[in-house]
């Protein structure tokens, strides 16, 4: 086409005094943007292709190579924003829906940005972690509201369910198809080595991976791919997907391309098909339809396993909460719509769903003025960027916190937001076999394990600095936390006061 | 003793270890300021076919074929390292010809060069090993 | 509201043979250890020390005027039998001032009512003493156990047992409790001890895990109004003793549980126990430095914080043990102890009167 709306976001600046024409750039970048001119023995490069992943930037040995943002832009207009327009041009020429991934990036505000935690100072002492034992072991599952005991007087310790974690961190759900073999491979190992979950998420698992099965969350969602019985009995907790942070009331869709050999019989559909999962369960249209679910799911697997159910932090996310909390689940996971996805519908992505923290807070409430608080444990997840927000999320009332965007950041992730191109630089959201040669699982499972563990340390370091010295004392525990700049009502949900009071 | 070991299936085919092993020849603390407008003679070359591709340098082997052919012996096993003299080669290639690897290349100035495993330039791990950035070439202990 | 954090000094005594002594001996424990206390609040309770009305329930009653009295009595003559009432003899002393109206009702619930209310009897007596210091504007319920009683105000600990002629009174236990808050609102239902039924708490500290504490057991219908650790840790003693029928070893579990590292090296059936008390129990978990003294019929448990943040000293003579924050406060007393001991952090101290199961 003649004319060219759209213009590159990102400029791709190359320092040609420090480039040695390795080609390192060029053989590294899935978008060809980097070309080699031999006639001039010089590198090219070509803007428009580039997603601003920093593959070349990180691999370039003279770092020779940055990205810019493009300083090009539309004549300044507040409402009309240059991404208002440029997606205007992009429908206009594509007449489709506008896809895009990984979280809500918009500016809506960061809860956890505006909530501060406390210290001790002297009435109450600090403990030092390196010194005092400093407990972060975790058990999520329900709880029974009484106790029995045996003709001698014993407590009877028969217990529903339990899943046993060092910290109270998982790997949220991520399909074995929106990322590679080698994402999976590492999540497993790191969670068998921390002691702590990683969730299969929707697509099945690998059958090299039934070994790690003790650390893993099997998820069953509306497509129900790669069901059967030894997948349902191979994991520690099963999880009903019902909704998704990145997209509530919306389907998974993986295409075709990404469906090969390894793929196709994971889920178990044909090689090469769109893996389409729909909206809804099409057998869950009520509340009475899903406690069916987690009771087949239960009865399939003896009773042994917790079920897990997961939904989108909506606007009655509390409801929906209490009535999953009566339906038998031993837990519920909760996704903030900052989550992470392999694809979106953009505008979904956007502007629908809740921050995380409001519909923790006011589940947590919810559940402990309705008394049932102890019956399910609560998962939260869809953007714990870092230890500062576990601590925050727990004291909010969180049992545990799903990480995922995170994780893959760790493994090398630039939150580019192509995941949904499929060609990941970072061997991560994809299935090319060059591409996923990239992340080396021996390396990606060691860095997700400093991750937490350094993440353990902090979390440690702050509960020290609370004089909590067991990580059961922090949950639900708000008044170690105090908003900054939030209005009444936010105060109100989140039932924090405020900074000084 | 340690050696560099090649992991094919975690092989790029970048060609990184080519680059920090020619830099670290030069002695120089900047790799632009070293290899900027030079074409590079690596001591561990990157094999590259349909798609599979391993960086291969020598192997220090226990029974290496090339000190055997040194006529000069300008190459010799010392602590299990195969290093070279350079004062001492003529540039004959009977090493070249009898490596089985094709580890051992000529120089610029016709002195044969190969992979010392760094020993002469720097201490501990070897350049090509720590620019590597997938773990496709390792510097371990593996026994014989 | 706020809630109100303090540093304090605590004191008990029980005879283990249920001899009755007199008050005298507490407040001199007590008063030992004054630069504990900041005159801000003092407190006492006493078990054993109205055998004449022992089957009734005691309720003590701080009222703000003759309004409150009068509808929190019509409130107690719908749900009560009142036997017997009477205002709490006091002794006029400069140091205490300001004082409330100090009402004392033996009491049984309505037979008709407590069979209406399908609640057993402990249960109905408590939620009608949530009723009156929730709903009843200037009434107090500080004390409802039988044949106890809890005497506090504002004041150091030793004014306070003067003033309401604690010598006087004869029991088999005495806890005391001599506060330092470091913010008060310098009302008298804030003093410890802190009541519910027979459960008596005074506490010496300040717990982390206080938010995490309330927010579960409001779950379980208490209402934490006094914003106070030991409020909390009364209503857990409550539930967990009175409704799940922990037993006083048990809670010490729960209160102070073992470090996950202690609990590995017991033997199977204790460590299982233990990791079911701490699993289920969790959120009842208590840290940050306490120890607390807590009183129930026919007995009294000592207990301290799992890294033991907090002193507190046990001695024996004869049927007689004491605890203290300080040595000094039991050598006051009794000097001629047969052992003295520092329990360890998370190790509870139960002693119970013989002939009374608990
Ligand atoms: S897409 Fe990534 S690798 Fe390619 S040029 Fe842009 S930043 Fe570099
Ligand atoms: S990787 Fe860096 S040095 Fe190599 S060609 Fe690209 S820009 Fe030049
Ligand atoms: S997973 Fe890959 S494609 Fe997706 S955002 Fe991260 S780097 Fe980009
Ligand atoms: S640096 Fe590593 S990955 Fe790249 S070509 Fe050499 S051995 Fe292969």
């Amino acid at each position: 086409m003649a004319v060219e709306y759209i213009q590159p976001e990102y400029e791709v600046v190359r320092n040609q005094e420090r480039c040695i024409v390795c080609r390192v750039c060029e053989r590294q970048c899935a978008n060809q943007v980097h070309e080699y001119l031999k006639d001039s023995n010089r590198m090219v490069a070509d803007d428009s292709k580039c997603v601003n992943c920093h593959r070349c930037v990180a691999l370039c040995p003279t770092r020779a190579l940055k990205i810019v943002k493009s300083p090009h832009t539309f004549k300044e207009n507040t409402n009309w924003s240059g991404k208002a327009i440029s997606e205007i041009y992009k429908q206009a020429e594509s007449g489709g829906v506008l896809l895009s991934s990984m979280g809500n990036p918009e500016n809506y505000p960061v809860y956890f940005d505006k909530m501060l935690l406390n210290a001790s100072q002297v009435t109450n002492p600090s403990i030092d972690p390196l010194r005092e034992p400093m407990e972060t072991r975790v058990f999520l599952g329900a709880k029974p509201e009484r106790i029995e005991r045996d003709e001698k007087g014993r407590i009877i310790r028969s217990l529903p369910p339990q899943i046993q974690l060092s910290m109270p961190v998982m790997f949220s759900a991520m399909s074995y198809g929106s990322i590679s073999y080698n994402a999976h491979e590492s999540l497993a190992r790191a969670a068998a080595e921390l002691g702590i979950l990683y969730n299969t998420g929707e697509g099945g698992l690998h059958e090299d991976l039934y070994k790690y099965g003790k650390n893993t969350i099997v998820q069953v969602a509306s497509g129900r791919f790669g069901v059967h019985k030894d997948y349902l009995e191979s994991g520690a907790a099963i999880e009903i997907k019902m909704g998704q942070g990145a997209k509530p009331g919306i389907g998974g869709h993986l295409p075709g391309e990404k469906v090969g050999m390894d793929i196709s019989r994971t889920r178990m559909i044909p090689e090469g098909t769109d893996a389409i999962s729909p909206a809804p369960h099409h057998d869950i249209y009520s509340i009475e339809d899903l406690r069916q679910l987690v009771y087949s799911l239960k009865e399939a697997t003896g009773y042994k396993k917790p079920v897990i159910v997961k939904i989108a932090a909506v606007h009655n996310v509390a409801a929906i909460a209490s009535g999953i909390a009566r339906s038998g689940a031993d837990m519920i996971a909760i996704d903030g719509f900052r989550g992470g996805t392999g694809a979106a519908p953009t505008r979904i992505r956007d502007h629908v769903g809740l921050p995380i923290e409001l519909a923790l807070a006011s589940v947590d409430k919810r559940l402990r003025d309705e008394g049932i608080r102890n019956r399910v444990s609560i998962i939260a997840g869809g953007s714990i960027r870092s230890s500062a927000d576990v601590v925050k999320a727990i004291a909010l009332g969180a049992d545990c916190v799903y990480i995922a965007t995170a994780a893959l950041v760790a493994l090398g992730c630039h939150l580019c937001r192509s995941c949904h191109t499929g060609k990941c630089n970072w061997g991560i959201a994809t299935q090319r076999p060059d591409l996923v040669k990239r992340l080396n699982p021996n390396i990606g499972f060691r860095r997700l394990v400093n991750l937490l563990t350094a993440w353990q340390h902090e979390i440690k370091e702050m509960m020290g600095g609370m004089g909590i010295n067991s990580i059961e004392a922090l949950r639900g525990n708000r008044l170690m936390l105090r908003g900054v700049g939030l209005n009444e009502k936010e105060l109100e949900i989140l039932g924090i006061k405020h900074a000084g009071e | 003793m340690k050696r560099v070991y090649v992991n094919e299936k975690w092989c790029l085919g970048c060609h990184l270890c080519e680059y920090y092993c020619a830099f670290a020849s030069t002695g120089e603390t900047d790799m632009a300021r070293a290899l900027k407008d030079i074409r590079i003679n690596p001591r561990i070359r990157v094999e590259e076919c349909e798609g599979i591709s391993f960086a291969v340098s020598c192997r220090h082997c226990p029974e290496p074929l090339c000190v055997k052919g040194c006529i000069t012996g300008a190459l010799r096993k010392i602590d299990g390292i195969i290093t070279v003299d350079r004062n001492r080669c003529i540039g004959c290639y009977t090493c070249i010809l009898s490596c089985p690897y094709g580890a051992v290349s000529p120089s610029e100035d016709g002195a044969i060069q190969k992979c010392e495993l760094c020993i002469k330039t720097h201490e501990g791990t070897p350049r090509c090993v720590l620019g590597c950035p997938n773990g496709a070439i390792v510097f371990e202990e593996r026994g014989e | 509201m706020y809630r109100n954090v303090s540093g304090c000094a605590i004191s008990g005594i029980i005879s283990r043979s249920g001899k009755r002594f007199s008050g005298e001996r507490i407040i001199e424990s007590v008063a030992t250890m004054r630069e504990r206390s900041n005159g801000l609040g003092g407190g006492f309770a006493a078990y054993g020390i109205y055998p004449e009305y022992k089957d009734y329930y005691a309720f003590h009653i701080f009222y703000n005027d003759n309004a409150a009295k009068k509808e929190c009595e019509t409130f107690l003559e719908e749900h009560f039998d009142i036997i017997n009432l009477s205002r709490i003899p006091t002794r006029k002393i400069p140091e205490i001032t300001d004082e409330p109206l100090i009402w004392r009702y033996f009491v049984l619930p309505l037979p008709t009512k407590l069979a209406a209310s399908q609640l057993d009897e402990r249960e109905y007596v408590v939620r009608c003493v949530f009723r009156i210091n929730t709903g009843i504007d200037g009434a107090y319920v500080f004390s409802s156990g039988k044949n106890m009683g809890v005497f506090k105000a504002v004041g150091f600990p030793e004014d306070v047992g003067r003033f309401y002629k604690l010598e006087e009174y004869e029991g088999y236990c005495f806890t005391a409790h001599g506060r330092y808050p470091t913010n008060t609102p310098g009302w008298w239902g804030g003093a410890h001890p802190f009541s519910l039924l027979d459960y008596t708490v005074v506490h010496n500290g300040e717990i982390s895990s206080y938010d995490a504490n309330r927010r579960s057991i409001e779950m379980y219908g208490y209402k934490c109004t006094l914003l106070t650790d030991t409020e909390v840790i009364a209503y857990m003693i409550d539930y967990l003793h009175r409704r799940i029928g922990l037993t006083l070893d048990e809670i010490c579990h729960v209160f102070a549980a073992p470090f996950w590292s202690t609990i590995e090296g017991k033997p199977k059936q204790e460590r299982e126990e233990l990791k079911f008390l701490r699993n289920v129990f969790s959120s009842l978990l208590i840290t940050g430095p306490f120890s607390i003294i807590v009183g129930f019929e026919g007995g009294m448990m000592a207990l301290n914080d799992r890294l033991k943040l907090r002193s507190m000293v046990v001695g024996e003579k004869d049927d007689m043990v004491y605890v203290a924050s300080e040595e000094a406060a039991i050598r006051i007393i009794q000097n001629d102890l047969d052992r003295v001991w520092s329990p360890m952090g998370g190790e509870g101290v139960i002693v119970t009167v013989e002939g009374v199961k608990n």
